[in-house]
């Protein structure tokens, strides 16, 4: 109720901000900030929202990277059609991961979607057409629609912005629908939401391929903007920064994993010359939130003016 | 030269040699887990950082104190131990009861860390450790160094004593009655939470020990926990973590079929374990010896 009409308030803001930021940010890096705010929005589709913990998501996310990078470069589709076929392919890899991983619960579906992603990076790693440790490389910047030179990194940064809208309202739309009410109960009370009549693994299966293909989309997007796929798009590492992202901004709010890409890419631009030291660091911020803020970032501010506006009223 | 199913019999005892090897790794490591896992509740992710740990004091020891392995292959294990039983006395037990992600999520950043710092001071490439056991057996067909036929044999030493003291004696009998149900135990008089300490602290000796272990095999480098770890997650799955026997049978055959893997189809060698994690959970979800709890 606290937040309704300031989401609204907060939503304009951040939308102000985020037109006029290419004048006084470098735009890759706020492109950078774009797809990693999608790609942790996706992830908490299913971590804060559905109460499944994915290890594997850097699957979803490398494997669109691959596919639009290689539709793009090697086949000359156009980018639109490219970052579709990313998304088709890291959606239909969601449903085979997905359709197996919730065969089982909790923990085990954690280190199943570890396991899943680990072999899909030495599969990549080892295909013939993946470049292997060198990924994917030059890919052409084309027109969008045929009329948007996104060689202009301004244009590109519109663009990524406005897939970036788009998939956010999708999330948003999701998780206030019957759907992700559903979703909730489930995350909430499982046996609960089984003895109310719903087909849970339905709805698991479904929120998975979801945040599948949404997380495709950030990937594939993020091909397009560093023109490549790399290895390290898929390896477990950025499933555990996804994480990380998701941890800092607060599970399972709506603009917390905003938040958080946008502090976690911000530290590593920060720290990116000082190489292993950017792994210690967000080892210790995993330790550190995990510790003593596990709501995270805007988890602690709506409990702090949940707190303000307690005290007014009395 | 001898062929079996057209390949060379040594080429092939030779990968079956290694893949007991690894299999004895997968096998030490998802006993620990499991052990773990049973008490704390905690998937420990830092495992793998804890068997590169083992596998560094062990070098460590050799290069700047002049320790041999026989002496790190005891000391490394209770160093590393102790490490794990601060890091359980001062964060580890705060997280038990909450939600059981955040255990795994806190190790992780452990993990993290602890390969952060290892890969800023020795790099990714590895160092060579010295084979306490040169020389070997000439069977005629095939060289067989006296140290990977050595391996083995200690390695299921310790999961079978690990079993026996978990499922034959009196302080088995009290871990496993504290894994069901930590209240009864605790009002019988049994200190539960110094239980829960030493089995972290037994796990994750374990994980060093299979380190100092593998050290003579394979190149000891900070980048050999994060790899191994991903598999034996697998190997768990496969086996189930509620069976100590199933972890020891798993971990071997998987370490086998791994080896086989790399004489017959060497392009699946890295993928084989997941292929056939992904046919367990279709035909029997499970696992292959557990009950979900």
């Amino acid at each position: 109720m606290l937040w309704r009409p300031n989401s609204t308030l907060v939503g304009t803001a951040v939308l102000v901000i985020a037109l006029a930021a290419p004048s006084f940010v470098y735009p890759v890096l706020l492109m950078k900030v774009l797809c990693f705010a999608l790609f942790a929005s996706a992830f908490n589709l299913l971590l804060g929202f559905t109460g499944i913990l994915s290890f594997g998501h850097a699957m979803f996310f490398g494997g669109a990277a691959y596919a639009s990078a290689y539709t793009i470069k090697v086949m000359g589709w156009p980018t639109e059609l490219g970052i579709l076929a990313g998304t088709a392919v890291a959606a239909t890899l969601g449903l085979v991961v997905g359709q197996l991983c919730i065969r089982r619960k909790g923990i085990y579906m954690t280190m199943i979607t570890l396991a899943f992603a680990q072999m899909t990076y030495f599969f990549v790693m080892r295909a013939p057409f993946s470049g292997g440790e060198d990924g994917l490389q030059y890919v052409p910047r084309r027109a969008v629609l045929g009329v948007i030179d996104i060689t202009d990194e301004r244009a590109l940064y519109y663009v990524v912005l406005a897939i970036f809208l788009a998939c956010f309202a999708l999330i948003h739309r999701t998780i206030h629908s019957p759907f992700g009410q559903v979703l909730k109960a489930i995350r909430d009370n499982e046996p609960r939401a089984i003895s109310l009549g719903f087909d849970v693994d339905r709805y698991k299966l479904l929120a998975f391929v979801l945040s599948a293909g949404l997380s495709g989309v950030a990937g594939a997007t993020k091909a397009v903007v560093f023109q490549m796929a790399s290895i390290t798009d898929l390896h477990w590492g950025t499933s555990g920064e996804v994480i990380l992202m998701t941890l800092v901004g607060g599970i399972g709010t709506l603009f917390g994993p905003l938040v958080g890409a946008a502090f976690i890419v911000g530290m590593q631009n920060r720290l990116a010359g000082l190489g292993e030291w950017v792994m210690v660091t967000q080892g210790l911020i995993f330790m550190t939130l995990v510790m003593v803020l596990r709501t995270g970032i805007v988890g602690l501010l709506s409990d702090l003016r949940a707190r303000i506006s307690r005290r007014r009223t009395v | 030269m001898d062929l079996i199913f057209g390949v060379p019999a040594p080429l092939l005892l030779g990968q079956l040699i290694l893949g007991l090897v690894n299999g004895a790794t997968y096998a030490i490591l998802s006993l620990g887990l499991a052990v773990i896992f049973g008490m704390l509740n905690v998937i420990n992710f830092a495992h793998g950082a804890q068997y590169m740990l083992g596998a560094f004091t062990a070098w460590m020891m050799a290069n700047w104190l002049g320790l041999g392995f026989w002496y790190a292959l005891f000391l490394a294990p209770l160093v590393v131990g102790a490490a794990g039983i601060v890091l359980e006395r001062v964060f580890l037990r705060h997280l038990y009861d909450k939600d059981h992600l955040f255990g795994l999520l806190f190790t992780f950043g452990a993990a993290m860390v602890v390969e952060g710092l290892f890969r800023y001071q020795f790099g990714s490439t590895g160092q060579r450790y010295a084979n306490p056991l040169p020389g070997g057996l000439q069977l005629g067909f095939m060289f067989l160094p006296y140290y990977r036929a050595l391996v083995v044999p200690a390695a299921l030493v310790v999961c079978f004593g690990t079993w026996f003291v978990i499922e034959r004696t009196q302080l088995g009998a009290y871990l496993r009655a504290a894994t069901e149900d930590p209240v009864l135990v605790r009002a019988f008089g049994i200190n539960v939470p110094v239980l829960i300490t030493l089995t972290y602290g037994f796990g994750v000796a374990l994980a060093a020990l299979a380190g100092v272990m593998a050290a003579p095999i394979q190149n000891v480098s900070p980048l050999m926990g994060a790899n191994v770890i991903i598999a034996v997650f697998a190997v768990v799955v496969i086996g189930g973590l509620n069976s100590i026997m199933g972890a020891i049978v798993t971990g071997f055959s998987l370490g086998v079929i791994e080896g086989l893997a790399k004489v017959f189809l060497p392009e699946t060698s890295d993928t084989v374990i997941f292929v056939i994690m992904a046919i367990v959970l279709f035909l029997r979800p499970a696992g292959l010896f557990g009950q979900e709890k």
